[in-house]
C-alpha cells in the first residue's frame, strides 16, 4: 500500500505521536546521567530530581523579598500581559477586519496603512514603545498589540472580502443594509477566522512577551528564564519552557474546542 | 399584458470590450422569460444590470415606469447557481433573514411575537418549495437540489416583482432538475411571478418559459471580435401555454414535488 494512502487509528496515532517524544526524553536523560557520572555538580542537563528541588522552591516556598510565591507570580503577570494584549488584537481584528473586509471605501482609505505596519519588525518598535509608554506594563502589551494585530486585521479583512460576491447580492436582495450585511452576513462568517487567526498569533505572540519580558521587567515567566541564565540554572528554565509550552497547547486546544461548540457549520458536513 | 420592466437602448461595455448594445426589451408581467445564447454572449451581464449589480454604459432601465436604482433591491429576487444561500445559517435562519432586514433595520433580529410570526410565514414558504420538513438543517449538510429550493424560497418570501434566476439547475442532475422544473413552474402560478432566468439548456429554455430570447452577435469584425456586442437576435413568444395561471390536477396521494 502506498504510504499516501494509510490510515491511521486513533490509539495508533497516539502511540506513534508519543513515540519521538518518549526518545526524546530517554536522550535527555541518558547524557544527562552520562555527564553527571562524570561531575556530580552539573548544571547544564540538570537531572529530574535536581529540577524538582528546584522548581519546589518557586512553587511553594515564598519569596523571601516579595513574599510571593514565584512561580505562580510569575504565570499570573504573564498570563494577564499575554491575555490582554490578545484580547485586544482580538477585538481590534473583528472591528477594522470587518469594516476593511466589507466597505470599499474604508479598505481603499486604511488598507496601505495596515499594510504599511504589517510588514514592520515589531521588536524594532520596541524602543518606541519603551520611550512612549514607559518601562511598565503598557509597554509590554503594546508590543504584543503591534506584532499580532496588523496579522489578524489583514486576515480577517481578506477573508470577509473572499465571501462570494453571490452572497452579498443576494443579501442585498433581501433588503439587507451595509449594516445588517456586516451584522448578520459578514460577522458570523467572520468569527471562525478570527478563532483561527488567534490560534496562529498565538506563537508569535508568545515570542513578543518573552521579548518584553525579557529586556525590561520585574516579573513574568520570560524575566524569569532571562535572570537564572546568569546562574546556568538549567533546573529552572527547562521546566519554565515546558510550562510555557503546556500553556500554549493548552490555549490552542480550548480555542479548536470554542469555534467546533460555537460554529459547528463552519467544520465541514458532520455536525 | 402591462409591461413591468424595459430595457431601452442599453449598452454594456469593459473597457473597449462591448458586450451587450442596443438591447431593446419590453417584458411583461406575469411572463416566464428564458435567455440562451453562446458562452460570452452577455447572458449573465444582461442578468447582473437588471439585477443592479451593474451599471449600464449606455441606456436605462425602467421598472414600472421608473427609472431603476443601479443597487440590488428587494424588488428584483434572484438565485445562482451556487453560493446563494448564507452557510452559517439554517433553513429558517435563510429564510428568515429577508424578513428580519426588513422588520428590524437595527439589530435584523426578530424576538417574540414578531419573530414568531415570522417563523410561521417562512415555514409556509419553506413548505412551498418543499423543505418543511428540513428547518434546521445547514446548508453544507443538504444537497445541491434542496440548496436550491431554499434560496428559491429565500428570494420568494420577499415577494419580488420579478425573480432573476442565473443558470438555477445548471448544477444538478437531471432527475432533481425535472423535479425543479416542475417546482418553479408551480411557484410561477402559484404566486403569479415574473421570471427571467439564463440557461445554457435550450429545451429547458423552451419548456419553462413562455417567451425566448436568444442573444447573439449580430456582426462580427475578425479583426476586432470584442468591439461588436451581442443583442437579442431571437425573441420568440411562446403560445402553447396560455400566461394565465393553469390549472393543474392536484394529486391527494402523491407528492407532486418529489423531496429530493
Amino acid at each position: 500500500m502506498r504510504w499516501v494512502n494509510r490510515r491511521i487509528q486513533r490509539g495508533n496515532g497516539i502511540l506513534l505521536g508519543a513515540i519521538p517524544i518518549v526518545l526524546l526524553v530517554l536522550l535527555y536523560l541518558v547524557v544527562a546521567a552520562s555527564r553527571h557520572a562524570d561531575n556530580p555538580n552539573d548544571k547544564i542537563l540538570p537531572l529530574p530530581g535536581g529540577m524538582a528541588e528546584a522548581m519546589s522552591a518557586l512553587l511553594f516556598q515564598p519569596d523571601l523579598l516579595s513574599g510571593r510565591l514565584v512561580f505562580w507570580a510569575d504565570t499570573l503577570a504573564s498570563l494577564q500581559r499575554l491575555g490582554i494584549g490578545l484580547g485586544i488584537s482580538t477585538l481590534s481584528a473583528l472591528l477594522v477586519g470587518l469594516l476593511l473586509g466589507t466597505l470599499p471605501p474604508v479598505r481603499a482609505t486604511f488598507g496601505p496603512l495596515v499594510t504599511g505596519i504589517a510588514v514592520i519588525p515589531p521588536i524594532a518598535l520596541l524602543p518606541i514603545l519603551f520611550i512612549a509608554f514607559g518601562l511598565g506594563e503598557t509597554a509590554k502589551v503594546a508590543l504584543i498589540v503591534v506584532g499580532i494585530a496588523p496579522f489578524m486585521i489583514r486576515d480577517v479583512a481578506a477573508h470577509v472580502a473572499a465571501l462570494p460576491r453571490e452572497q452579498i447580492v443576494k443579501a442585498q436582495t433581501l433588503g439587507a443594509s451595509s449594516w445588517q450585511l456586516i451584522l448578520r452576513v459578514a460577522l458570523p462568517q467572520a468569527m471562525p477566522r478570527l478563532i483561527q487567526a488567534v490560534r496562529l498569533s498565538l506563537g508569535p505572540a508568545w515570542v513578543f512577551l518573552i521579548s518584553a519580558e525579557a529586556i525590561a521587567s520585574d516579573i513574568g515567566l520570560g524575566y524569569r528564564i532571562f535572570l537564572v541564565r546568569r546562574y546556568l540554572s538549567m533546573d529552572i528554565i527547562l521546566p519554565y519552557v515546558a510550562w510555557i509550552a503546556l500553556l500554549a497547547i493548552v490555549m490552542d486546544m480550548l480555542l479548536t474546542w470554542t469555534s467546533r461548540r460555537l460554529f459547528p457549520w463552519a467544520h465541514g458536513a458532520n455536525h | 399584458m402591462s409591461v413591468l420592466l424595459s430595457l431601452r437602448d442599453v449598452w454594456v461595455e469593459y473597457g473597449d470590450k462591448v458586450v451587450l448594445e442596443r438591447v431593446n426589451l419590453d417584458i411583461e408581467a406575469g411572463s416566464f422569460v428564458s435567455i440562451i445564447g453562446p458562452s460570452g454572449a452577455g447572458k449573465s451581464s444582461l442578468l447582473r444590470v437588471v439585477l443592479g449589480q451593474e451599471v449600464p454604459t449606455r441606456g436605462s432601465i425602467l421598472l414600472d415606469g421608473a427609472p431603476l436604482k443601479p443597487e440590488c433591491e428587494p424588488d428584483r429576487g434572484v438565485v445562482f447557481q451556487r453560493y446563494s444561500v448564507f452557510p452559517h445559517l439554517s433553513v429558517l435562519g435563510n429564510t428568515l433573514f429577508g424578513l428580519e432586514c426588513a422588520r428590524a433595520p437595527f439589530t435584523a433580529r426578530l424576538f417574540g411575537a414578531r419573530r414568531r410570526a415570522a417563523i410561521a410565514e417562512a415555514e409556509e414558504m419553506l413548505t412551498a418549495v418543499g423543505l418543511g420538513d428540513s428547518l434546521h438543517l445547514y446548508p453544507t449538510q443538504m444537497s445541491g437540489g434542496m440548496q436550491q429550493r431554499l434560496a428559491i424560497a429565500q428570494a420568494l418570501i420577499k415577494r419580488p416583482r420579478i425573480l432573476l434566476l442565473d443558470e438555477p439547475f445548471g448544477a444538478l442532475d437531471p432527475g432533481i432538475r425535472a423535479d425543479m422544473h416542475a417546482l418553479i413552474t408551480r411557484l410561477w402560478n402559484d404566486y403569479s411571478l415574473t421570471v427571467i432566468m439564463v440557461t445554457h439548456d435550450i429545451r429547458e429554455a423552451f419548456s419553462l418559459g413562455t417567451r425566448v430570447l436568444t442573444l447573439d452577435k449580430r456582426r462580427r469584425d475578425p479583426h476586432a471580435p470584442h468591439r461588436f456586442g451581442a443583442t437579442a437576435v431571437y425573441d420568440l413568444p411562446l403560445t402553447k401555454r396560455a400566461p394565465a395561471p393553469a390549472v393543474t390536477d392536484v394529486s391527494i396521494t402523491l407528492d407532486d414535488f418529489c423531496n429530493n
